[in-house]
């Protein structure tokens, strides 16, 4: 039986039938009858936040820490566009993001009504799909598969327009349960052959590594256990992307740190060197691949993604295997266990003493000052003080979120929200106030930069409204630090407009939000601060100026291949050249 | 650290690495694409398109099953076979796409264009224009005492020939619909 109700209503309540609990929205004229359905229930909490950019991001974090879909809700016009970076974000990341946008009522669009604005159009290439429901009767159809297409094969943003009109008119509400579901089911189960392909190859490899990516965390934490399983019983070694930290432990044997342009030495010469290169959930992004025609030259590619158009994208495959890293990891481990689990582990035994030698590099390394805090170090004591808790690590980007990738150890999937795709400054804050949102009880620290910071700080009063005690780690060096980096190494040391200039007082800044400010520049007082971060019940900012010409290494320039990476004393006289230089 | 000396105007490469192994190797295929017809279906085919720097030579739209909104969109396109492959995997992920198929790879198929084409003129050019004409299986659908409206159907190669043959003749304009494909034989997609 179907049920009569306004579509506001209906809205309301698909986001109950859906099992959502929480909505990050900012109202507006065009929103106003579904938000005063949110005002007459009590079911879904709504976190009002400061503007709409940080809605979306925090609906990432929540996303991305729970593996449900994050909800955002905005009026028309600047109301939507604001959400763009974070739905572009998500589309990236594959995080599952459910955008509900109100519009101008139908007989208007089109007239260049007040904050009228083609969603829709403007959302089309940076969501998964799109909806402009023009039809009350067809409302609750579309938001139950709104959440379909967000949560289904590879997870992404999708956006649902509903003008005032629709949100008002009365008609049928349909339940998940009786909506028509759309045709589109992605492939879940891998080809057997691929997967039988794979097996041989395991089981010949002599320098085989798993390279994994934030698949593995889309799969679910079922996929990071049979990962977990693969690696103790093959033993071979494994790195991951940024996107995919946390799916294996970073205290496994097996572990060798992130690749990519600023991941481990042992990782990216394992990558470059190895035979068989096992792509889980990963898409050969070009942060990872460096130089396309020395990518890994030697090696035998298999690659695991449920994106079919991610497959052999950038790199040509040797075993594609279209299908979910879980479906597929289940498939793989059951075949090559029943055929004995075999391996070449004399030779995998041998291939680990080389990586063993590239290890003893100690890449990672970095010369410690008595008088100003390395944000290496800094990085370094936050991981010992809190790594036994119950903890979150959010990011923002730029050096400070390659530092925390290198320095942090993540233990288990979901616990690390970083932008990875598209690099948004101002990520770190509204995500962090996400996660704190879906684990009240938990650390949640955002290692931000002094530039990322600012450009969501007005996000600290949500943090403040809500009683959300997010920790606010900024290595403060007064500079766009990658950028800078980056003008160093590439531009002539011209620093054009790398600086901080007029930064706030981060301490008055957090008192004016009603939250705690705490300053610390020197190396003997930062246990001290980060304990008080930590202990305090509430929303902190922790100013933690570190040294401000300090570079992040090890890096593989631009246009160079993995056997080619810059280590921290090594000279960068010449290590990117004119061609690298275009190359971002 | 040194800072390293850049030749100014050395920028030519592009952020990501466009070399493909196979050089300069581009193909033309036909790819017929099975969309529910909805609002802005179109938009996102032409937008993938644009967004990813595809080429589009030719395409056609229009609903071919009224009961179940189904349309069939028919797009010629070039580029190298890794591009090729990019186009139909980018295509079979939008939503409201229902199948893809390259009837270049699955073909043999027949390709179909329609054309009309104004000519106008008098004398001995407007008689050689009908000659022509009855030549190509074009027929008159508009005549005046000074012009034709011819309409030709047939590859777009013969439609080509046409044009080029009634240039010298007045051609004044010209209306394509774009090529219309199917596979040839008894196989069929829904």
């Amino acid at each position: 039986m179907t049920r009569q109700m306004s579509g506001a209503q209906m809205v309301v309540q698909a986001l109950k039938d859906q099992g959502v609990d929480t909505v990050f929205g900012y109202p507006g004229g065009a929103a106003l009858p579904i938000y005063d359905e949110i005002f007459q229930q009590n079911e879904i909490r709504h976190i009002l936040v400061r503007h709409e950019q940080g809605a979306a991001h925090a609906a990432e974090g929540y996303a991305r820490s729970t593996g449900k879909p994050g909800v955002v809700l905005v009026t028309s016009g600047p109301g939507a566009t604001n959400t763009v970076t974070g739905l572009m974000d998500a589309l990236l990341d594959s995080i599952p993001m459910v955008v509900l946008s109100a519009q101008v009522p139908t007989f208007m669009i089109g007239t260049d009504a007040f904050q009228e604005a083609d969603t829709v159009g403007i959302t089309r290439p940076c969501t998964k799909h799109n909806w402009l429901v023009k039809d009350t009767n067809k409302l609750a159809n579309t938001l139950h598969q709104a959440f379909q297409v967000a949560t289904t094969g590879r997870p992404g943003p999708v956006l649902i327009d509903i003008p005032k009109d629709v949100q008002f008119a009365t008609g049928s509400y349909v339940g998940p349960n009786k909506a028509v579901v759309t045709h589109y089911k992605p492939q879940v189960k891998g080809d057997i052959k691929a997967i039988t392909a794979l097996v041989d190859a395991i089981e010949k490899a002599e320098k085989p590594v798993f390279y994994t990516g934030g698949g593995v965390i889309n799969s679910g934490t079922g996929a990071s256990q049979l990962l977990r399983e693969l690696v103790a019983g093959t033993g071979f070694p494994i790195t991951s992307t940024l996107m995919g930290l946390g799916a294996y432990p970073a205290s496994g044997d097996a572990w060798l740190g992130m690749l990519g342009m600023h991941g481990t030495y042992e990782a990216n010469l394992a990558m470059h060197d190895c035979d068989l290169m096992i792509n889980i959930g990963a898409r050969f992004d070009d942060r990872i691949t460096g130089r396309i025609e020395d990518f890994s030259p030697k090696s035998l590619k298999a690659h695991i993604d449920i994106d079919a158009s991610s497959i052999n994208k950038v790199i040509q495959v040797d075993i594609p295997i279209l299908g979910d890293v879980g479906h597929v990891l289940e498939d793989l481990l059951k075949i090559w266990k029943s055929r004995g689990r075999k391996t070449n582990s004399a030779a995998v035994k041998s291939w680990w003493e080389q990586i063993e030698g590239w290890r003893a590099i100690n890449c990672l390394s970095y010369k410690n000052s008595d008088e100003l805090i390395k944000p290496q170090y800094a990085m370094q004591r936050l991981e010992a003080l809190t790594k036994d808790m119950d903890r979150y690590i959010t990011t923002e980007v730029g050096q400070h979120q390659m530092w925390a990738a290198q320095y942090l150890g993540f233990e288990s999937p979901n616990r690390w929200m970083t932008s990875g795709g598209l690099g948004t400054m101002g990520y770190g804050l509204p995500a962090s106030i996400g996660v704190q949102v879906a684990h009240p009880d938990s650390l949640v620290v955002n290692v931000a930069g002094d530039a990322s910071f600012l450009m969501n700080m007005q996000e600290m009063g949500t943090a403040t409204q809500f009683n959300l005690p997010v920790k606010q780690f900024i290595l403060n060096n007064e500079r766009l630090g990658m950028v800078r980096q980056w003008q160093q190494l590439l531009h002539g040391e011209r620093y054009s407009h790398s600086w901080s200039e007029s930064l706030p007082d981060f301490v008055k800044l957090a008192e004016a939000f009603g939250a705690k400010g705490i300053l610390v520049d020197h190396p003997k007082d930062l246990d001290d601060a980060i304990k008080e971060m930590i202990a305090h019940d509430g929303p902190v900012i922790l100013d933690c100026v570190v040294e401000k010409h300090e570079n992040c290494f090890p890096m593989i320039p631009s246009g160079k291949p993995h056997n080619e990476m810059l280590l921290g004393d090594a000279s960068t006289e010449g290590a990117i050249d004119s061609d690298g230089a275009v190359l971002v | 650290m040194n800072a390293l000396k850049l030749k100014k105007g050395s920028s030519r490469k592009s952020a990501y690495d466009l070399k493909n192994p196979l050089g300069d190797l581009i193909e033309t295929h036909t790819i017929a694409v099975l969309v529910d017809n909805e609002a802005g279906v179109l938009a996102r085919v032409i937008g993938l398109f644009a967004g990813r720097g595809y080429n589009i030579e030719s395409l056609t739209v229009a609903e071919v099953d009224h009961t179940g909104h189904l349309s069939r969109i028919t797009i010629v396109t070039t580029g190298t076979p890794a591009v090729i492959e990019q186009i139909k995997a980018q295509l079979a992920r939008i939503v409201p796409v229902h199948e893809v198929h390259d009837l270049t790879v699955e073909g043999p198929s027949v390709e179909r264009e329609l054309a009309m084409l104004k000519v106008s003129g008098t004398g001995d050019k407007r008689v050689e224009a009908m000659r022509l004409a009855e030549i190509f299986r074009a027929s008159v659908v508009d005549t005046t005492l000074e012009s034709f409206v011819f309409e030709i159907t047939g590859a777009p190669e013969k439609i080509d020939a046409f044009v080029d043959l009634m240039h010298p003749l007045g051609l004044v304009e010209i209306a394509r619909t774009g090529v219309a494909a199917m596979l040839r034989g008894a196989k069929s997609h829904p």
